[in-house]
């Protein structure tokens, strides 16, 4: 009899090219993101080596990480954010690699854009030089970020020396509360066991509550595994993910796209398959989430305060993180007055996203002294956006809605939070000065987010439904 | 990449825990199109104020530039994939990254780039924080080839694991790179039987 499997073994084993004894697997990659920060020193490595890129239209290429998100149609000011696109432009032109640069119609964040345009699929091996690689793992496909070497060995050869990681399966079950989202599930999850508990592990999410979400719900599960330190996360597809890829652009179609179901519905964990590690969690424990520290681990349920004693490690570095926000133990975070919200970022920046905060906002005003800010996640999202009027529901209400790129997830370009400003933010990281130079940054929920705007300090969303 | 070689040297503790790579490298840094100078900015925050002055009681300004070995608190090296981090870190002049627990992306970058990473227990990192902290000046001996870290006067001595294809690559300088290049063969064979 065959040994029982785990989705991530199903697919982990169909991309196995060899397997080095004592040492890693070459796991050959069906598809290859790369934008402009981390794929400049592969692409000179290439030169140097005098190598092609092996398979160019297994990689596609956006401008997202440094790009600007007022004007895009001027040429960008800054001289180093500007010579980083050009020489993605001439990497791509030079490689035969598809660019969906600034202005393109597809252009938008890498994890954004990937399931838009049906390049992610289930059962599919997909990196790219940016850890949260893992949202793709929501189609059930085995994503993971990578780093610049690793890009070049893709580059060169579309394949990775990697060392097959422990697995992890998370079970939640039952029926979320009413202003609870996948964010806070996330948060929850990580604020149980820490910013390192995942480490070594790729996790998959299954039960009734995972099963219930939408696909770009789960993609913001999926997305902050690596949070937890895993490299990366997987849901088995199901129907709703064989709809969603269905009749995108670079999906299958006709008899091609039926044998793929066909082959899709086999990608599901045999039912006494063995992990590593089981977790299971209870959706009705799960509240609207925030975080207070400087690290996703540091989170807690809106309501609740600040605790005394980290979850693991050292008092110094949780006393060093709590001084860096300027935030004591003990304490409520619940009504603390905020001055900047950010509603972005691979995690929560799609079209579900950006209804659900627009729903809330919708005839509301912004508080004054906020500064709000939505960032579509691509021009698809935007045009959505547009489309359904929703850009004019955030105008109306003194938010600004931009053009897509990363922006203040990572403040690389202009957009950054000043010193010792907080933000509620819809983002992943709330690390140290992620988003600008002593920065502090308080992680939710879109919706937290958009009510925490509305009122000009933290909010629990539950007060109004 | 360059050979790894055995290495006697003093170290330079950073205790804390959950050091991500945006500390490491702040994002405003990666603009550079080449893999050079990054070491000027590692740890860039906690190096400079706003100002661009040091702050002089961070370790980094106070401790030997000479120091080959980082001594870091638990889970260092997590977050974001940035490359940068290992590049930074080497360039300032490390060739060993000493700690209980490293996340998983930067393991793999810093090994990628001739960067040692040690992984020690919880109570041996504390008794090398200890060691360190009765004397600046104590040196730690790093010998790949029989994978053991320890001091000349016996005070420290443990042995660390690493993959005998790691070991090979950083003890003969080989890159992962050349190496997946000499497996064409079988990665054509794959994609044919594969139909990919
Ligand atoms: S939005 Fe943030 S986390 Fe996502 S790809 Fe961009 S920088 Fe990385």
């Amino acid at each position: 009899m065959n040994h029982p499997k785990t989705l991530f073994d199903k697919v982990w084993e169909s991309h196995v090219v060899d397997e080095i004894p004592s040492g890693p697997s070459i796991l050959y990659v069906d598809k290859h993101l790369i934008h402009e920060v981390t794929s400049p020193q592969a692409f000179l490595g290439l030169r140097k080596r005098g190598l092609k890129v092996l398979r160019p239209e297994k990689t596609i290429a956006t401008a997202d990480h440094n790009v600007p998100t007022l004007n895009q149609h001027l040429p960008i000011k800054e001289e180093l954010s500007r010579n980083q696109l050009n020489q993605l432009t001439k990497n791509c032109k030079d490689f035969g690699i598809e660019l969906y640069g600034l202005g393109h119609k597809y252009q938008g964040i890498v994890h954004v854009i990937g399931p838009e345009l049906g390049i992610t699929q289930p059962g599919m091996t997909i990196v790219c030089g940016d850890s949260h690689t893992s949202t793709h793992g929501a189609f059930g496909s085995i994503a993971f970020g990578i780093g610049t070497s690793e890009v070049e060995m893709v580059l060169a050869t579309q394949c990775l020396l990697q060392k097959k990681p422990k697995t992890m399966l998370i079970e939640i079950n039952g029926e979320l509360q009413n202003g609870v989202f996948s964010k806070d599930i996330i948060l929850y999850i990580i604020s149980k066991i820490s910013s390192s508990g995942g480490t070594g592990y790729f996790v998959e999410y299954s039960g009734s509550t995972i099963s219930s979400l939408s696909m770009e719900a789960r993609m913001t599960i999926c997305n902050m595994s690596i949070e937890m330190g895993a490299r990366g996360g997987m849901i088995a597809p199901d129907q709703k993910t064989f709809e969603y890829v269905e009749n995108k652009k670079f999906s299958p179609d006709g008899i091609d796209f039926d044998n793929k179901v066909k082959y899709w519905k086999t990608l599901v964990s045999d039912s006494n398959a063995k992990y590593d590690k089981v977790l299971k969690f209870d959706a009705k424990d799960i509240e609207p989430m925030i975080t207070y520290g400087t690290n996703p681990g540091m989170g807690m349920k809106i309501r609740d305060k600040i605790p005394e004693l980290p979850l693991e490690g050292s008092k110094d570095s949780f006393d060093k993180s709590l001084n860096y926000m300027g935030l004591k133990s003990g304490t409520h975070i619940l009504n603390k007055k905020i001055d900047y919200v950010f509603i972005g970022s691979c995690t929560n920046s799609r079209m579900e996203d950006l209804r659900i905060a627009a729903k809330f906002i919708d005839g509301k005003q912004k508080a004054s002294g906020v500064s709000a800010w939505v960032i579509p996640g691509s021009k698809q999202v935007e045009k959505m956006a547009i489309e359904e009027g929703i850009d004019k529901i955030f105008k109306n209400a003194g938010f600004e809605f931009r053009q897509p790129g990363c922006s203040a997830c990572l403040a690389m370009n202009e957009d950054k939070i000043p010193k010792s400003k907080f933000c509620v933010s819809t983002s992943n990281r709330n690390f140290e000065g992620r988003q600008g130079p002593g920065s502090r940054t308080m992680l939710a929920s879109p919706l937290t987010a958009a009510a925490t705007a509305v009122n000009g300090y933290v909010t629990d969303v539950r007060d109004y439904i | 990449m360059e050979k790894f070689k055995n290495i006697l040297s003093k170290a330079t503790p950073i205790s804390i825990e959950n050091i991500d790579t945006d500390q490491i490298i702040p994002a405003r840094f990666l603009k550079a199109i080449s893999r050079d100078g990054f070491g000027d900015n590692l740890f860039r925050d906690w190096r400079y104020d706003n100002m661009n002055k040091p702050i002089t009681d961070f370790i980094l300004n106070r401790s030997d530039k000479q120091n080959k070995i980082l001594i870091a608190g638990r889970n260092f090296g997590c977050g974001s994939s940035r490359e940068h981090a290992a590049w930074a870190i080497y360039d300032f002049g490390f060739r060993v990254v000493v700690s209980s627990f490293f996340a998983d992306i930067f393991n793999n970058n810093a090994l990628n780039n001739g960067l040692l990473t040690i992984k020690l227990n919880e109570k041996s990192l504390s008794k090398v924080f200890e060691l360190i902290r009765e004397n600046e000046k104590i040196e730690f001996n790093v010998d790949l080839e029989n994978q053991v870290f320890f001091t000349n006067n016996g005070s420290f001595n443990e042995s660390f694991s690493i993959n005998s294809f790691n070991k090979t690559c950083l003890i003969n300088g080989y890159d992962s790179i050349d190496y997946l290049n000499s497996k064409k063969d079988s990665i054509l064979e794959f994609e044919k039987l594969n139909k990919v």
